[in-house]
């Protein structure tokens, strides 16, 4: 702050608190019989108003908050740049809270960083450490009980796009993940999607389609779709590709679920948190995570 | 000056009344104008895009400030949450500032990259769809309104005009780049903005 207005607030504030209390004195009276004295305005003829005292309560109050307002502005900043003798700010404020929360309870994942991912998981403090984080930062797309949403993978189930493996989740989490499915509407056309439709359908054991279009559909569907999902269309963890003969539908199982999913692609991203948390942080979240698929 | 005086002038009184009052914004508000450090953006802050920036507006249109604050204060509580306590320089090209007052919904000072453009839109679009618990009201209609193009680049002159820097080619640029883009696409580049940089953590 350049010295101009240093000076230009502290003549404001200095000034606002004489001028008041100026103001309190000059207009302090000492208690006289009521009836002698009054304003001497009259109104409407014969309407006077008596000039009483200030409740001496109220004004000891007043000069109290005065005295208060002086052992303040020496203590805390107010007067332009003077800093107060505390030397208060609300980052040093900051700077000590965190501190004695660092004091307290140390930096408590620390503790996890020696111990092997594969028995982190049965380390209930790793695991509820783990849970807290990930219901701040992982329930809003996994859900809070991490079952996941319609896009959102399940994590409590044994469905794995990119893979299970202690690593690979940790990967997963630090890193992120991209899975792209391409739109093929255009490349299949309406009777090809109806075919792959039928075949994937036919694959879970669903749909009493014509037996003509499934197999049409698996042509079609080695021809566009094997290189990701594989031709037994189990997926491929390499590429995130899921499984298309279980149970588990990410975005949908319904007929027509599936073909927009063809027809529009889908962009499927894991939002990489190396960012926001540290890698002692994650390695509980991992354990968090592979807790789930014990329960 | 006389007691009298100052009760029957009712303009004078009125000019002493305003005096009294304004001296706690003058001595608060008028220097944080003239204080280079207040007003110098923090590293890494840019410009809004026009794309952002009509995106912010619809922020605003929607009344999402009511129930979402733009504000991490200097709590480790809060900056355990949201990440580094927000900074003065990272609102200087927001005008008028989102800081909010309220916070029905989350803190969104940093919710940039923190999830990805697809939730957005679903969480848009029906926020029970991935938050069973959430009592967001839904934005459907963001998908399927068009951004208004033609007041993108006048938009942009009038922040230019109070101190944002836009560029003669930004400016220029800005119809085309908001050109058929839907409302759920510019409030999302909006959010997708928010405290990238200067994340600190």
């Amino acid at each position: 702050m350049s010295t101009f207005w240093s000076v230009f607030i502290i003549v404001l504030v200095v000034g606002q608190v004489v001028g008041a209390l100026w103001l309190l004195q000059a207009f302090t009276r000492a208690p006289r019989a009521p009836q002698a004295d009054t304003t001497g305005h009259t109104w409407d003829g014969d309407l006077k108003e008596y000039n009483n005292p200030l409740p001496r309560w109220w004004l000891v109050l007043f000069w109290l908050t005065a005295l208060w307002l002086v052992v303040y502005l020496l203590l805390y900043p107010g007067l332009g740049s003077f800093q107060g003798l505390r030397g208060w700010s609300q980052q040093n404020q900051y700077a000590e809270e965190v501190a004695a929360a660092q004091a307290r309870y140390g930096d408590v994942y620390a503790a996890f960083a020696d111990l092997p991912l594969a028995e982190l998981a049965d380390n209930p403090e790793a695991v509820r450490l783990g849970r807290n984080l990930f219901l701040n930062r992982c329930a809003t797309c996994h859900g809070s009980d991490a079952r996941g949403a319609r896009g959102f993978p399940n994590l409590t189930d044994d469905a794995w796009l990119w893979g299970s493996a202690p690593e690979t989740i940790q990967a997963t989490i630090t890193n992120g993940r991209v899975g792209v499915m391409p739109a093929l509407g255009a490349a299949l056309g309406e009777q090809g999607l109806n075919e792959v439709v039928a075949y994937l359908l036919s694959l879970s054991g669903r749909g009493a389609a014509d037996p003509a279009a499934v197999q049409a559909g698996q042509q079609k569907f080695l021809q566009y779709c094997s290189a990701c999902h594989g031709p037994q269309a189990q997926g491929n963890q390499m590429l995130g590709a899921p499984n298309l003969t279980d149970d588990d539908w990410l975005h949908g199982s319904s007929e027509e679920a599936i073909r927009d999913v063809i027809l529009n692609g889908r962009q499927n991203q894991m939002p990489a948190q190396k960012d926001f948390l540290t890698a002692d942080q994650i390695r509980t979240l991992v354990a968090y995570v592979l807790s789930l698929q014990q329960g | 000056m006389p007691h009298e005086l100052i009760e029957k002038k009712a303009g004078l009184l009125g000019i002493l009344i305003a005096a009294v009052v304004s001296v706690g914004g003058l001595a608060e508000i008028v220097p944080l104008m003239a204080d280079r450090q207040a007003a110098a953006p923090a590293p890494g802050v840019r410009p809004y895009t026009a794309l952002q920036l009509e995106g912010r507006d619809i922020y605003i249109r929607e009344g999402c400030y009511v129930c979402h604050s733009q504000m991490i204060r200097p709590f480790r509580a809060e900056t355990e949450r949201y990440g580094a306590y927000s900074l003065a320089g990272e609102s200087v090209y927001d005008h008028p500032f989102q800081f909010g007052s309220k916070r029905t919904g989350p803190d969104l000072a940093r919710v940039g990259g923190r999830y990805t453009d697809e939730w957005h839109r679903v969480h848009l679009t029906n926020p029970r769809d991935l938050v069973p618990e959430s009592n967001m009201p839904a934005f459907p209609w963001l998908a399927e309104n068009l951004v208004d193009e033609t007041r993108t680049a006048l938009k942009m002159e009038r922040l230019r005009m109070v101190g944002v820097p836009y560029t003669d080619a930004e400016i220029a640029g800005a119809a085309e780049a908001v050109r058929g883009k839907t409302e759920m696409q510019a409030l999302i580049a909006y959010l997708q903005s928010l405290g990238r940089a200067n994340r600190g953590n």
